[in-house]
């Protein structure tokens, strides 16, 4: 395998054009030699690292659109999540058995929640996905728990003063959804085009749904 | 179930201060709440303690842990923002004690 920049994007954290490096070793070079090492020690098995690879190829943000869509759309379902998120999720194929302990957080003209961990990362990684580098980001993490009002207007996201703003630090053991509000004008809309309003960012709170204008039929 | 459990001892409603404690080792409250004071919103699960956990122990016995809810105005002078701004966090049992 190369160790050449592959993925053309300049984000940030090394200079465009190298390999993540770990003390001057691209991480490949690191990655296989101590799979290599333990597969070699009877410690893990190709096919355990098949396994997880997969299994966290499974965790994307689509899984999160899926169930919000479907908390928009049923009532039922949506009482079921508030009870006990993991069993509803189940409903819709997803084994979290695993999982840490899950909340929803419902956003509404009366309030309005936005994620952090100040301590990590934490997030609902099985139906977000690894979470995104700003989220991981000390600029974030400082920022919104002081000035969270501050934070959201980078994201272009004005939360009127009558509207109770609610930051969660996810401290410890459970994970929060946020469910953005549902957009006026999507009544009768299908599950699969209301997942596509739900953007990453707004399960996280910092932004709203899409705008049902932007999203073709 | 045979392992210990600690039953919660904090009512919704009931208003504490979060221990201002150093703290040697990994613990799960940051440090900008700790000495602040907030109310309990609800008791939320009862787990494993992960500053047992960390060290490879086996966590027990679980901890109650609570959603604590700050004022925003209280935690952070000069605020910009209502003063119906509040911030949750999750917090274990022996990190709290009664306020008043």
């Amino acid at each position: 395998m190369s160790d050449q920049h592959e993925h053309g994007h300049g984000h940030p954290g090394h200079p465009e054009g190298q390999p993540h490096r770990l003390y001057g070793v691209p991480f490949e070079v690191v990655e296989t030699a101590m799979r290599e090492l333990l597969e070699a020690r009877g410690l893990v098995s190709e096919a355990e690292v098949t396994a997880a690879v997969a299994e966290q190829e499974r965790r994307r943000p689509e899984n999160g659109a899926r169930f919000i869509a479907r908390f928009w759309s049923d009532p039922a379902f949506a009482e079921r999540a508030r009870r006990d998120f993991k069993a509803a999720a189940a409903e819709l194929g997803f084994d979290l058995t695993i999982a840490p302990n899950l909340q929803v957080l419902e956003n509404t003209d009366r309030v309005h929640h936005v994620t952090v961990c100040t301590l990590c990362s934490c997030s609902p990684q099985a139906l977000i996905g690894p979470p995104p580098a700003w989220y991981k980001g000390t600029t974030y993490r400082k920022r919104v728990v002081r000035d969270p009002r501050g934070a959201l207007a980078t994201w272009g996201t004005h939360i009127p003063d009558s509207t109770e703003l609610r930051v969660v630090d996810t401290t410890t053991e459970t994970r929060y959804l946020v469910i953005p509000q549902r957009p006026a004008g999507t009544e009768g809309w299908s599950e699969e085009r209301l997942a596509r309003l739900v953007t990453m960012d707004s399960m996280f709170g910092v932004e709203p749904a899409r705008d049902p204008a932007t999203v073709s039929g | 179930m045979s392992e210990s459990t600690r039953l919660p001892i904090y009512r919704p409603g009931t208003r504490v201060r979060i221990r201002a404690e150093a703290h040697p080792g990994h613990h799960r409250t940051p440090l900008y709440l700790k000495g602040q004071r907030g109310v309990v919103v609800r008791h939320l699960i009862t787990d494993r303690n992960p500053e047992t956990l960390a060290y490879g122990q086996d966590g027990l016995p679980r901890v109650p842990i609570y959603q604590v809810r700050f004022v925003q105005a209280e935690l952070w002078p000069g605020y910009r923002g209502p003063r119906h701004d509040v911030l949750d966090a999750d917090i274990l049992e022996h990190w709290l004690e009664r306020a008043d």
